[in-house]
């Protein structure tokens, strides 16, 4: 986090209903300003997180994201708009949160994360958001946020529900609660089931809301908690969970010292060249 | 000893249903209630492999003991984003 020690007149208006707040104050705002973020995915999640982040005055904001932007996209992806079909999403996305919030520092990352690479971008981030759609990124980004060191706020979507935890490492993961990976077809995708367009809005909203408490250091965020929401019964739930002693990654014997082979790890194959057709991993 | 399962996600489909009342002999664990649970819903569904447990809002293995009352949630991971 970088010391952000003053802030320009126009600063200080765009963020006085920050400023004025006890909680933030000009200390938690210029703490925004020198901090940065990882958000994995411009997608679902990532459009609001992104979104909600930079218009909080977030000073820097990373994108991974290697997908272009489709038109089933733009149910539920507030980043991108029509005009964006077939852009990659990353520079979308950076158009987009300039509009917004010229100040911002949006770096791009146009590529997938895979155990190459994760260890190369996570350590440059204050804390790690996780709006990816597949299993294999999710529990990569958990054991590389948590082989960093940072903390790392998860979400995931599907049809009408939604999950949202965050993980302070030493205080329990991904892992904990989902040891396993289901096998492939055990759980289907956004592509293959569908998700109501509002309900990455709500998960997001809270990651966003989660990321700015952990880099504030107020609160109580969703560490050792899981939130569940369920959209069509409105039933928002909060389970309590724990580190698992047990957990091969943060456990108190991991055996996951370092990244693994995550897609031999969810027993999926992911072909070399793009299937033709409609995009599954454009949630 | 009588409990309610709630399911969560996927799981309600499979099932037919998110609300399951079981009745089990006493000092039956999780694993013998979504046992029994697979059997007398609406549907016969299979439990998935991944899946969390939480008795009374609160995160349990599955052998953890159930009492009369108690509330059992089952959630399955889901990876959209």
């Amino acid at each position: 986090m970088k010391e952000i020690k003053t802030m320009t007149p126009r600063q200080v208006q765009r963020y006085s209903r920050h400023i004025i707040m006890p909680d933030v104050g000009s200390v938690g705002q210029r703490k925004l300003l020198g901090s940065s973020v990882l958000i994995v995915g411009a997608g679902g999640l990532g459009s609001p997180i992104a979104l909600y982040l930079a218009i909080a005055g977030v000073g820097t904001i990373g994108i991974v994201d290697f997908d272009t932007v489709d038109l089933s996209n733009l149910q539920r992806q507030i980043l991108h708009q029509e005009s964006d079909i077939g852009r990659p999403k990353v520079e979308s996305a950076k158009e987009t949160l300039l509009s917004y919030n010229p100040d911002l520092n949006v770096i791009l990352h146009d590529e997938p994360i895979t155990s190459d690479n994760a260890m190369d971008i996570i350590p440059n981030y204050d804390v790690i958001v996780n709006g990816a759609d597949n299993f294999q990124a999710r529990y990569l980004v958990n054991d590389a946020s948590f082989l960093a060191g940072k903390p790392l706020v998860d979400g995931s979507i599907l049809l009408f529900d939604g999950q949202a935890s965050t993980y302070i490492p030493g205080q329990g993961c991904y892992r904990c609660i989902f040891p396993e990976p289901p096998p492939p077809g055990e759980v289907p995708s956004c592509a293959e089931a569908g998700v109501l367009g509002a309900l990455p809005g709500m998960i997001g909203t809270i990651q966003a809301t989660e990321v700015i408490k952990v880099l504030l250091g107020i609160g109580d965020p969703l560490a050792g908690r899981l939130l569940i929401i369920d959209a069509l019964s409105m039933d928002f739930r909060v389970l309590k969970v724990r580190r698992n002693l047990d957990c091969p990654l943060c456990g108190d014997n991991p055996t996951v010292t370092e990244l693994i082979d995550y897609d031999a790890f969810c027993g999926v194959n992911i072909p070399t060249v793009e299937p033709v057709g409609e995009p599954v991993t454009a949630d | 000893m009588k409990i309610v399962i709630k399911l969560f996600a996927g799981l309600r489909d499979r099932a037919g249903t998110g609300d399951l009342f079981i009745e089990l002999p006493s000092g039956a664990t999780v694993k013998d209630a979504i046992d029994t649970a697979q059997h007398n819903a609406p549907k016969e569904w299979t439990a998935p492999t991944s899946l969390m447990a939480a008795i009374n809002n609160e995160y349990v293995g599955f052998n953890a003991v159930l009492s009369d009352g108690d509330e059992l949630a089952l959630i399955p991971p889901v990876s959209g984003g």
